[in-house]
């Protein structure tokens, strides 16, 4: 992808969400204080930072697990601060988790189609006798789980299998499709390709580069592999010690004095890049 | 043997039973439950009843403990809500059968989510416990009630269709199994929609199933709904059946009964319910059928068989718990596999 067009549809696109001076504490401790970011529609946003920086504190806010003490959560224009995370869910937010949080005791299959619970209709009656809705519901639901995530992520061969017993990688795969399947308008990933290989990362980075192509889903991860970090987001956002230290295009991130002599600790960023893409 | 599997549609891909092998031996258990009660004899029809009413209560359990994840010890207590109307109904306003034994469900299941409230803040042992503590409540309302006949109970007049009375367990038989297994066929359809799944997703995480937007109170609460339907509907079969209620006849270790025949049939699946209840029913019938050949050499076989059976009921529930966690429908699953393979690996 061009540089010319990653800029473009980051100066023009409107925030499609937004944190305001956000603010979160756990009795004494002060996991986040006065964070504020955007994300433009259409964007690959990425959250970095060192261990313990407030990372997944702003991505658990965002999905309404934590109550922030002070500050705003808006998405698509409107304060989502106070919602449980089901409604949040309604609106179009989806999430994966660092670690993977699939229901092991489901096939594939269901695991994805659970992503869609919130926008089907069938109530109990209907799903007692499997008549009308029920039946019809799940028919439109199988057909577009099938057609659009499993054929898109390559995931047929494992369908009808158990997730307890997949591999690490593909567990991740079928997480994100679970996340697709709720029809996002913003999909968050912690850490998608923690864990993973080379090869691995590279096909999940395709992945992720895709589902905002093509289904024009805007992204926000959490990650830790620099070197993915750099190649495939639009706009960088560095947290440490839960402050934001520095935001921008990944190529001013990278040089910035603050974010180096925060990443000092575990040797300096531009190094701590090279070694992930030698590795 | 199967060779393979050729599907052409998704509707046929999730058909609750995909082979030709599964629908045959599906139709050849309804003719053999059709023909039964013109050859079993009086006593057999009677088991045939209990173990239906049994299996109805066991699938609502598992509805609730085994998918939800939720663990119950008040079932037997919310049968006795399920037979306490039937027998009110029955007595006091003569509507007929069908309608009470809807209304047993309705009632059982509003006393149900009032009792399930507090799953969403307690869950395991805690929330075992606070079932428990919704059973003592039912049985001192029981036996406190005006209504409900005090510590006496109620006797009621039999089931009637079409004026005829249905006081006999071969005419009964012929209202109970179809209920069962609408009940049965209710609750494998709710697992193929978004209901069921929504269920399995709080037993397996429920902080992953609150981000997919599954509201975590109101879930639970439909599966108590459903769970204490199920068990009101059989609960209701169950009065219909002895047509005498007291409240004595829903002890808490007949709750413990039916948790056990889940654990024993295997939770999470359909088949555990049927599997499990008929399993725990029948055994105390085997048990006595030995003690009663042992009779010429044990003279005194008759005066163990109390003991016998609950030591035989504990020994079971332990064995299952340690050497085949997922009971007897994995068994079952097991032989199926086998045969999918034979004769080519064995």
């Amino acid at each position: 992808m061009s540089d010319g067009l990653k800029r473009s549809s980051r100066e023009t696109a409107s925030p499609i969400l937004k944190v305001d001076a956000l603010s979160l504490s756990f009795g004494g401790l002060r996991a986040l204080s006065g964070v504020s970011f955007e994300v433009r529609e259409g964007s690959i946003t990425a959250l970095i930072g060192p261990n313990g920086a407030g990372k997944t504190s702003m991505f658990n806010a965002i999905s309404g697990f934590y109550r922030p003490n002070t500050g705003r959560i808006i998405f698509d224009g409107e304060d989502i601060s106070r919602e449980r995370p089901p409604s949040r869910a309604k609106r179009g937010l989806a999430r994966t988790f660092q670690n993977i949080a699939l229901f092991r005791g489901m096939t594939v299959l269901d695991n994805i189609k659970l992503g869609r619970h919130a926008h089907l209709k069938t109530n109990v009656l209907d799903a007692l006798f499997y008549r009308g809705r029920a039946h019809r519901e799940e028919m439109e639901l199988r057909a577009e789980v099938e057609e659009r995530i499993i054929d898109f992520l390559e995931i047929q061969h494992i369908r009808h299998a158990s997730v307890g017993a997949l591999p690490y990688g593909l567990q991740k795969r079928v997480e994100l499709a679970r996340a697709l399947a709720m029809r996002p308008r913003i999909l968050m990933l912690d850490e998608p390709v923690a864990g993973m290989n080379r090869e691995e990362t590279e096909d999940m980075a395709r992945f992720i580069l895709d589902v905002k192509e093509e289904w024009g889903i805007t992204i926000l991860m959490v990650e830790h592999d620099m070197g993915m970090v750099m190649d495939i987001s639009d706009h960088v956002v560095v947290l440490n010690f839960g402050q934001v230290i520095a935001q921008g295009r990944p190529a001013e991130v990278q040089n910035d004095p603050a974010v180096i002599s925060a990443y000092l600790g575990s040797g300096d960023l531009a190094e701590r890049i090279r070694k992930t893409e030698a590795a | 043997m199967r060779i393979g599997t050729l599907k052409l549609s998704y509707a046929a891909d999730e058909a609750l039973f995909d082979t030709k092998v599964q629908w045959i031996c599906l139709a050849l258990l309804g003719l053999s439950l059709i023909l039964f009660p013109f050859v079993a004899g009086p006593y057999w029809i009677y088991m045939a009843c209990l173990v239906a009413i049994n299996v109805a209560s066991a699938t609502g359990l598992n509805i609730l403990t085994g998918y939800t994840g939720l663990v119950s010890l008040g079932q037997a207590a919310f049968m006795g809500v399920g037979a306490y109307t039937v027998a009110v109904l029955e007595t006091r306003v003569g509507t007929p059968f069908i309608i009470n034994l809807l209304a047993a469900g309705g009632m059982t299941a509003a006393v149900g989510v009032v009792f399930g409230i507090p799953s969403l803040r307690v869950k395991g042992l805690y929330l075992a416990i606070a079932t428990i503590a919704a059973s003592m409540i039912l049985h001192f309302v029981f036996s406190h009630w005006d209504l409900t006949g005090g510590t006496r109970g109620l006797s009621m007049p039999p089931a009637s269709l079409f004026g005829l009375a249905l006081d006999q367990p071969h005419k009964l038989y012929w209202l109970i199994i179809p209920v069962t297994a609408l009940m049965v066929l209710g609750a494998a359809n709710l697992f193929r929609t978004r209901i069921g799944r929504a269920f399995i997703a709080i037993r397996d995480r429920d902080i992953s199933a609150e981000v997919l937007g599954i509201p975590l109170l109101q879930t639970k609460l439909t599966s108590f709904a459903l769970s204490s339907f199920y068990a009101g509907v059989a609960g209701g079969m169950w009065a219909y059946f002895f047509r005498v209620v007291t409240p004595e006849s829903f002890p808490l270790i007949n709750s413990i009964f039916y948790l056990a025949a889940i654990i024993v049939g295997g939770m999470g699946t359909i088949l555990g319910g049927i599997l499990g209840a008929t399993f725990m029913t029948l055994v105390p019938e085997v048990l006595k059928l030995v003690v009663g050949w042992l009779t010429p050499w044990v003279p005194d076989a008759l005066s163990l068989l109390a003991p016998i059976r609950t030591i035989v009921f504990g020994a079971l529930i332990v064995g299952f718990l340690i050497f085949e966690p997922q009971g007897l429908a994995e068994i079952w699953q097991r032989i199926r596999r086998f045969f999918h393979l034979w004769p080519f690996r064995t």
